[in-house]
């Protein structure tokens, strides 16, 4: 079982507190009702689905019910980091053991 | 290709059974080739092999990352059957079921496949309306689904408790009598043998690391971990890790892929007869004929390429097994795997042409796919070959995401996904 930061809630707690909410990072075109359907199909149904690392949203719906956005390395379901709903993305780097490291924050 | 015969058996066994010959060739890879599938499972084999046997491309590579049926195509509960609500799909599955039944004697293989009924449990009145609605859809499609009392359900299935206090009440059943199981390795084999001796050449351990297209955007080849191979025509069947492949190639894909568990326990005598599924409370079971229980789990809730998945998955499969099969509360659990799945948004395949010229997509099967294989690859042949699709699989296009035309099997679908 996964265990997953909370950002709001500061503490590590295990996965079945939480639901997966899908790719981070989509932003709904504004107007919606303007757009043709290539941007719709890619706004509604084209995902990241990458072998790597991927930016995804959770929510602590068994605890503080808040969205928060997660990086996570797919292949070993390992998160880099956790950060709340709202704040840009985070951006990662490969150290040179083969690790992530966050942006700004490397070793 | 030596056949296979109760002659050619009698005959091996009075040799020691030193004359059997390797099932299919490993060859080295030539610099091009007609047609390159990419995945080396049940579908892209079957691919290879309709190609070459109905339609004339004799020059086809199969490229395998691993060894053949070692994926999803190894590691599933085999289930088969065809009881899908929508027409577009009902089609699809139904002839898959069609050739499910003359496969072992089409490829002079013996795929086991079992007719011995998949039974779907209705838990509350819900269930009772959707699989009625279902059985009758099935119907109208010519395909065979049946409703069954709760005590007509019992005597098909003799384990199956049917007390009314019972945890999770049984208030009848949908019986698809030509649903059951085949053997999957079996599958993998018996397309990769038949396909070989057609003069399809099958290369295993030769990852594809790339996609290569001209400068006016068609398909030129391949690169793997054994060099360039060059081709025009590019069928991309590689299940969880179809997107990786397709980004490869330029193309974004409605793809999420997740981590999906079966199990099986240590094997007993004969206790159970025929397929049991339960939506309601996700537990799925049948008796391989080694005697093991073969029970899917669900997905994980996180997309994930780790082929591992989490162990409340499994548990929560477990605890509605014991509920509804107390006998089966002591038995061992010997093995669980999790393999990956590619899930589309609408929960149904894509079997298409894409915005490449000759590049091919067969894909999206989430959690399912097994079922269909000979009809996938029998269709995905004719569209390969034709460059152009099969009236079963048009439907079933990448457009559909643009153009709104989904086959929309997710609440629809007579399993959960």
């Amino acid at each position: 079982m996964l265990l997953i930061a909370c950002p709001y809630c500061g503490e590590e707690r295990p996965e079945l507190e939480f639901r997966h909410a899908g790719e981070a990072h989509v932003a709904r075109p504004d107007p919606i009702a303007e757009i043709d359907d290539a941007a719709f199909e890619a706004f509604f149904f084209l995902r990241d689905n990458p072998k790597g690392l991927i930016w995804e949203r959770w929510r602590h719906v068994h605890g503080c019910g808040r969205f928060f956005n997660a990086v996570r390395d797919t292949v070993s379901d390992r998160f880099i980091t956790t950060y709340k709903a709202g704040e840009v993305r985070r951006e990662v780097v490969r150290d040179d053991e083969g690790g992530y490291q966050l942006k700004g924050e490397e070793r | 290709m030596r056949n296979y015969s109760i002659f050619a058996l009698a005959r091996e066994a009075l040799r020691g059974h030193r004359g059997w010959e390797q099932q299919w060739r490993s060859p080295e890879p030539k610099s091009r080739y007609d047609v390159i599938i990419i995945g080396g499972g049940g579908h892209g084999l079957g691919t290879a092999y309709y190609l070459a046997k109905e339609h004339g491309v004799r020059n086809i590579a199969v490229l395998e990352k691993g060894w053949l049926g070692g994926g999803n195509t190894g590691r599933n509960t085999t289930i088969i059957r065809s009881n899908y609500l929508y027409d577009e799909s009902a089609a699809l599955y139904d002839h898959a079921v069609k050739l499910w039944e003359g496969l072992a004697q089409e490829l002079n293989y013996n795929v086991m496949y079992s007719p011995r009924g998949v039974m779907m449990l209705a838990h509350n009145v819900h269930d009772v309306q959707v699989f009625q609605r279902h059985i009758h859809a099935n119907r109208l499609n010519g395909v065979d689904n049946e409703w069954l009392t709760p005590e007509e359900a019992k005597a098909y299935c003799p384990p199956l408790n049917i007390a009314r206090n019972a945890r999770y009440p049984v208030m009848g059943a949908a019986l698809q009598r030509r649903g059951g199981t085949a053997r999957h390795d079996a599958v993998a084999w018996g397309y990769a043998r038949a396909a070989s001796a057609l003069g399809v050449d099958i290369i295993e351990n030769c990852a594809v690391t790339g996609i290569r297209r001209g400068s006016n955007g068609a398909v030129e080849g391949v690169d793997t971990g054994r060099g360039f191979i060059a081709a025009n025509k590019v069928g991309v069947v590689a299940a969880g890790h179809s997107s990786v492949l397709m980004e490869m190639a330029g193309v974004r894909m409605p793809l999420e892929s997740y981590p999906l568990q079966a199990l099986v326990s240590e094997p007993v005598k004969p206790v159970f007869p025929c397929v049991v599924m339960s939506n309601t409370v996700h537990a799925y079971i049948s008796q391989s004929d080694k005697g093991e229980l073969v029970i899917g789990a669900g997905t994980d809730q996180y997309t994930s390429y780790s082929q591992t998945g989490g162990l409340p998955v499994l548990t929560h499969t477990l605890d509605a097994i014991c509920e509804m099969f107390p006998a089966f509360s002591r038995m061992r659990m010997l093995r669980s795997w999790g393999g990956i799945v590619d899930v589309t948004p609408d929960r149904s395949p894509i079997l298409s042409k894409t915005p490449v010229a000759g590049l091919y997509v067969n894909c999206g099967w989430g959690t399912g796919g097994f079922k269909a294989t000979p009809g996938s690859a029998h269709v995905f042949a004719h569209t390969i070959a034709q460059d152009a699709p099969h009236p079963i699989n048009a439907p079933f296009n990448l457009e559909r995401f643009r153009t709104g035309r989904l086959i929309d099997e997710a609440a629809a679908a007579a399993v959960a996904h």
